[in-house]
């Protein structure tokens, strides 16, 4: 399987940080990956987004001219992005963001509240990981143990306690 | 060891750095490579190295001078527009035959341009960019891992020959993440430097460190002595990474970024019955020459493909020698050249549609 991930949206809402963990919990499978942050100008914009590749082939091109499936947190970044998801692709949407719905009929589409799911859990910043719930069932990018390693890699000790929680929101998206 | 961890690009060159002994780092910061910086000021102070931001480019390529003039690994980093400020001591560096390292993950010029990643620092790097008559030994890394060896080789080959070595990749290289494994550590060699001006003691002749000789007799004896160790680097330490290249159609010269864009770009003109090779020069000083003039009777020709207007392709062309054609396709600005883009040129020249021949 080769998965082609384009997460986009504000910086601040976590995207740079959500690629990190699905390629971390890919190469914690031993998959090949690799994350190519955005760190031009629209970044000093205030957007924000990364390609990431998880594959069980080595790693071509870093950066991402069909992707397999975009996770949006913005209006812009669909706009942007919609047209780089290859059909048969999937699109997954912050509804409480991405008010419009994409355009496309060639690609599974998943537009959630993932911001009042994650206000409804009593940690607004759990919206992306809401995200990646969802992510994970439809692609099976990674595996959940994979990420919840993930998370205690990246994650300094003292936040571990958020673990059960993260791990409670990613259900939550994928069950959405 | 043996543990395979994600890192960024400009993480894993201090981390390499470190590895390879060097315990003296001067910077400037500026974007994109600043996290090297950031890494050696958290590392140098946890393990008693120097770590210091200078006031400018210029003082900390200096710094590195005096640094390695007494023997040390020393290192410097920066990007393009500070690399410009930084070839007056490189150019220094070389005269007086001096182990330096210098990193450069280059963005788009010319000035101060863009941040965003670009290739067309090739000329100053590869060509001089300092005045006078040298080399710089010139390492092109295409991912993080090989990010990792490349710098220790930099280390090794600086100490081999008393002379500047660049590791130079472009913004995305230094920006990206991917999975690094930081083995062979047999790879980290170690050489003696009796010609170190680290204190006589009285015991010995002292050791001078300059690159100034007045006497045109002098001088001239000097820079035959330098041209003779570029010689022996020639013969010895070329690589290039050949992939894909007997019985190819098009052969792609590319490095960096391009050449991972290119691996994709074969798959795609496989599924189109075109076999395009890949001819990736992992030095771009000594330049593999021998790989173009073994592949130079390619049927449908040469593509060189850049993140800039054109610069390595001057070399491929001198390589070819006139006995094929050799196209050029490249973007700038920061803009990286599309999959499918690169593609569209291959398919031209396969098919004996021309494209953009130098």
């Amino acid at each position: 399987m080769d998965n082609q991930i384009i997460f986009a949206g504000f910086g601040g809402q976590g995207i740079l940080s959500m690629g990190r963990f699905i390629a971390h919990a890919g190469l914690h499978e031993g998959k090949h990956v690799s994350w190519l942050p955005s760190y031009g100008p629209e970044m000093r914009g205030g957007t924000a987004n990364c390609n990431v590749i998880v594959s069980d082939e080595e790693v071509g091109s870093p950066i991402i001219s069909e992707a397999t499936a975009l996770v949006v947190m913005n209006q812009p970044s669909l706009e942007k992005f919609e047209s780089y998801v290859a059909p048969g692709g999937v699109i997954i949407s912050d509804s409480d963001l991405v008010p419009v719905k994409p355009e496309r009929s060639d690609v599974r589409v998943f537009s959630m509240p993932a911001t009042k799911m994650a206000y409804d859990l009593g940690n607004p910043t759990f919206a992306g990981v809401i995200l990646l719930g969802k992510l994970i069932k439809e692609t099976d990018v990674v595996g959940y143990d994979s990420f919840e390693a993930a998370l205690k890699g990246i994650l300094k000790p003292k936040k571990h306690y958020l673990i059960p929680e993260e791990m409670k929101a990613l259900r939550m998206g994928a069950d959405y | 060891m043996g543990e395979k961890i994600l890192m960024k690009g400009n993480e894993v060159i201090a981390e390499a750095a470190l590895r390879a002994g060097c315990r003296h780092y001067f910077g400037y910061p500026i974007t994109p490579q600043t996290e090297v910086a950031h890494y050696m000021a958290r590392k140098m102070e946890e393990i008693g190295g120097t770590f210091v931001q200078a006031e400018s480019e210029v003082a900390a390529i200096n710094m590195v001078y005096g640094a390695a003039s007494a023997g040390v690994r020393a290192m410097t980093s920066s990007s393009s527009p500070g690399i410009s400020l930084k070839q007056e001591g490189i150019s220094y560096a070389a005269g007086a035959e001096l182990p330096v390292v210098i990193i450069d993950i280059v963005r788009c010029g010319p000035g101060l341009g863009g941040i965003l990643p670009a290739q067309c620092d090739y000329f100053q790097m590869v060509k001089g960019g300092g005045h006078g008559d040298y080399h710089n030994i010139v390492l092109a890394p295409q991912g993080v891992q090989e990010m990792y060896e490349l710098v220790v080789d930099a280390f090794n080959l600086a100490d081999k020959y008393r002379n500047p070595v660049v590791v130079m990749g472009d913004g995305y290289m230094g920006q990206m993440m991917e999975a690094v494994e930081f083995r062979d550590v047999e790879r980290i060699e170690r050489y003696d430097k009796p010609w170190a001006a680290c204190g006589s003691e009285m015991k010995r002749e002292h050791n001078t460190i300059t690159s100034i000789y007045i006497e045109a007799d002098v001088l001239e004896a000097h820079v035959n002595h330098l041209y003779e160790k570029y010689r022996l680097i020639e013969e010895n330490e070329v690589r290039a990474d050949v992939f894909n290249c007997d019985g190819a159609d098009v052969i792609i010269a590319a490095y960096g970024t391009c050449a991972r864009v290119t691996k994709n770009v074969i798959k795609d003109a496989a599924k189109m019955g075109i076999k395009v090779g890949l001819i990736r020069p992992v030095t771009l000083w000594p330049f593999p020459k021998k790989a173009f003039e073994q592949y130079a009777s390619v049927p449908k020709g040469i593509l060189t493909v850049e993140m800039s207007m054109g610069q390595m392709v001057e070399d491929v062309k001198l390589a070819v020698g006139g006995r094929n054609n050799v196209y050029f396709y490249g973007r700038t600005g920061g803009n990286v050249p599309a999959q499918k883009d690169i593609l569209a040129e291959v398919v031209k020249i396969a098919r004996g549609e021309g494209g953009d021949l130098r």
